[in-house]
């Protein structure tokens, strides 16, 4: 499918058919909880036969990944189509037909670093849904501090043997491959003699052991590599370079994490809530109201600020350092937003088993965010040194 | 989009250049310090450069850009602490003659475009900004009518040539009509406010005021008509203004953390004051994003550009006010004498949030807008 032919006015009509053909009537709730999300990977079992029926056909158009190159099967749509598509899909509220950290943390790499082999190799399987990636950076001793890693690959010949353990790796446990940063130059100071290593999960010595959390759910694990026998040829990047590569994903996964904030807080949950609220329980306080007041100024003016940053990239100003800024703001507002849900829902959200139990678990998980991708606080510190220029 | 066009870039670097040559916070300084609330000189060359018509029609004689191009200038004038009629006269009061007849009111546009001609509006009458209660009334006399009241607060009053004024012609809410006064019409008095900010405001007492139709701005009863987009430009332009007072108080900041050393090192040094210093620029980054949504809605939507404006008004409060605050806690001592300009940034934040709609006001707007 061409979807660059025509005008902007053609695309818009040809994908409003094509919606209305291809998105299920299931997959039209709006409903964006952690629980309807359609991961993909050889493990994946589909929740419903629309979800399946609705990946197949999304990877058919592209759709998946609209803006990637149509060569791997991306949609290969430009920034204003793009616009478009998430404006026709947010008019029917279809579900996003896939995610993955695939998509979000590593292909970036690939499209930048990666060879045209590696890119053919890696690509359309992320795109199809068919590979389900993990991300192995954190270890025990290196949380904040990432230049502290120890794990370790040694070079035998046409393989390496990696030893150590990662921890914070998210749906470690469902992943087919994770993608980690290990030492292959120990004499090197920190940053210097990591490099960036892709290994298949099914091989011996990995093992994972899910960490449960405070809203119950396990969605963090801890991975072990025990000797684990690694091909050369699943270096991407340079040897001893792999911290060029991190950087370049954090900076994406900040943005990420932030626009995952900004497509939450959209208005539909937080204004569904205080509606509800607003006629069961005789209007809001007026506390209450003036903080989802400050929160809906900030909550429209960051949105605009990722707006105004796709822009600027777009125009060939790239964000760089500034995603701290986003990683920061929208991940706190993301948080905020939940604790005004959760008074708002009063007694009824604290039931787990109850008609707005969800809630609960979700507003348990938002605390990662201001922790998990850096920090709030190392991000406050990137913007101190590297945009401010305060002595470090 | 949200991002600046080359030419918007090239303005606002034109602007900025032309300010710090001709009015740093310095000339500031030196008319405060004579009692002095004008800059003529500095508006003549404003005229010059085209800057006073940025709203005019060309075929009034002006540069006919948009407000956009008018929140450039006002950022730049903000973080000078330039005195200038900018806001009241090529901002508001050129939308509003514009809005009612660019044709009827020519000469008058073309007038604001040479800086020959300056306005003040005359709204307010409580302590707050409040359009929709006005009890200032115009009563038919004659052909005309006779105009009694008080306005409270009327920014850049002593300079105006002309005032326009706000007033009640019926006993419906909306029956408000918009006149465009001389100065120096008999019954008007002008009582001067020692401002905080060493600016030029007035209290006005209005006096069986004399005018005729012809000095209505737009229509009878009409005044929501022309002045509802003349408070939209005025208070997105406000709102940029304040963004250049957040950046003048931010750098001035910035620079002492890197230049101060307490305890044998920079303080810029302590992550205590670091991460104040990086929440703030990022208080900023958001509210700049807003401030530049607000102008684009203003000259490519302006029907719909309510919330925007509001956006942009309540955002460039939160960081004006936070960049101020953070500005005198984080020089210490020395913040706090007169001999230093953060002192000035702070009074003037705390004019420009009170001048067309405080915090409050702007957000309930937003609230309503977003249905709660």
């Amino acid at each position: 499918m061409d979807w660059m032919q025509g005008s902007e006015d053609d695309f818009r009509d040809r994908i409003r058919l094509w919606l209305d053909e291809n998105c299920p009537q299931e997959m039209r709730d709006g409903d964006t909880g952690e629980a309807a999300i359609c991961w993909g990977g050889r493990n994946w079992s589909f929740q419903s036969q629309a979800q399946k029926q609705w990946l197949q056909n999304a990877v058919l158009a592209g759709i998946t990944t609209p803006t990637w190159p149509k060569a791997y099967g991306g949609g290969g749509l430009d920034r204003a189509r793009e616009k478009i598509l998430a404006e026709e899909m947010g008019r029917i509220q279809a579900r996003p037909p896939l995610q993955s950290f695939g998509i979000w943390m590593l292909a970036p790499a690939f499209l930048k670093f990666g060879t045209e082999g590696e890119k053919k190799m890696y690509l359309p399987a992320i795109i199809k849904g068919n590979i389900r990636w993990c991300q192995g950076y954190s270890e025990p001793g290196a949380g904040s501090d990432l230049a502290g890693w120890q794990t370790k690959a040694e070079d035998h010949g046409d393989h390496y043997v990696v030893t150590g353990q990662k921890i914070w790796t998210s749906y470690a446990d469902k992943a087919d491959w994770i993608f980690a940063l290990v030492r292959t130059d120990r004499s090197a100071p920190k940053q210097k003699g990591i490099s960036f290593l892709l290994i298949d999960m099914k091989s011996a010595g990995v093992s994972t052991k899910p960490i449960k959390l405070i809203s119950g759910a396990s969605v963090f694990c801890e991975t072990f590599f025990d000797e684990v026998k690694v091909p050369k040829e699943n270096l991407l990047g340079t040897e001893n370079r792999g911290w060029d590569i991190a950087k370049y994903l954090l900076t994406h996964e900040r943005q990420m994490i932030s626009a995952g904030g900004q497509g939450l807080f959209g208005g539909r949950a937080l204004g569904a809530v205080l509606a509800e609220s607003d006629t069961e329980d005789g209007g809001l306080d007026s506390s209450l109201r003036s903080a989802v007041m400050d929160y809906e100024i900030d909550a429209l003016s960051i949105g605009l600020t990722l707006e105004r940053y796709k822009d600027q990239s777009e125009a060939g100003q790239g964000a760089g350092d500034a995603s701290a800024m986003l990683k920061y703001m929208g991940t706190e507002l993301n948080k905020k937003r939940y604790e005004l849900m959760m008074s708002a829902r009063g007694t009824e959200a604290l039931d787990t088993d109850g008609a707005h139990g969800p809630m609960a678990l979700d507003w348990l998980r938002t605390k990662a965010n201001s922790i998990e991708g850096g920090t709030s606080e190392i991000m406050l510190n990137i913007i101190s040194r590297r945009i401010l220029g305060l002595p470090g | 989009m949200l991002v600046y066009t080359d030419e918007e870039t090239l303005l606002s670097d034109t602007v900025q250049a032309m300010l710090a040559a001709a009015s740093p916070v310095s000339t500031f300084r030196a008319l405060r310090d004579k009692g002095e609330t004008q800059n003529p000189a500095l508006w003549s060359e404003m005229a010059e450069l085209g800057l006073a018509g940025v709203l005019v029609p060309e075929e009034a004689g002006g540069s006919g850009m948009g407000v956009t191009a008018a929140s450039l200038i006002g950022t730049a004038l903000g973080q000078n602490l330039a005195i200038t009629p900018f806001i009241s006269t090529s901002v508001i009061a050129a939308t509003a003659l514009k809005t009612a007849s660019a044709d009827l009111h020519k000469e008058s546009l073309e007038q604001i475009s040479q800086g020959k001609l300056t306005y003040a509006l005359a709204l307010d009458e409580g302590q707050k900004f409040n359009p929709s209660h006005i009890e200032t009334r115009a009563e038919p006399y004659g052909n005309g009518f006779r105009l009694n009241g008080e306005k409270s607060f009327v920014v850049q009053a002593g300079g105006a040539g002309r005032l326009l004024v706000l007033a009640r012609t019926g006993d419906g809410p909306d029956d408000l009509t918009l006149f465009s006064i001389g100065a120096e019409q008999a019954g008007l008095e002008q009582q001067e406010k020692a401002m905080v900010d060493h600016s030029d405001a007035a209290r006005l007492v209005l006096s069986n005021v004399e005018v005729t139709g012809e000095d209505i701005v737009g229509q009878q009863n009409e005044a929501w008509r022309v002045l509802r987009p003349a408070l939209f430009a005025g208070q997105t332009v406000l709102a940029a203004e304040m963004m250049g007072v957040a950046n003048g108080a931010m750098q001035m900041t910035f620079g002492y953390l890197k230049d101060r050393k307490q305890f044998g090192v920079e303080i810029g040094r302590f992550q205590a004051l670091q991460h104040r210093a990086a929440h703030l620029w990022c208080e900023a980054e958001v509210s700049a994003s807003a401030v530049l949504n607000a102008g684009r809605m203003m000259d490519e939507n302006p029907e719909q550009a309510g919330l925007a404006v509001s956006l942009a008004k309540a955002r460039a409060i939160k960081v004006a006010k936070l960049a101020v605050l953070e500005g005198v806690q984080m020089h210490g001592g020395i913040g706090m004498t007169d001999a230093f300009d953060m002192g000035f940034f702070l009074k003037k934040a705390q004019v420009s949030t009170e001048w067309l709609g405080d915090y409050g006001y702007h957000a309930e707007i937003i609230a309503s807008e977003r249905g709660f």
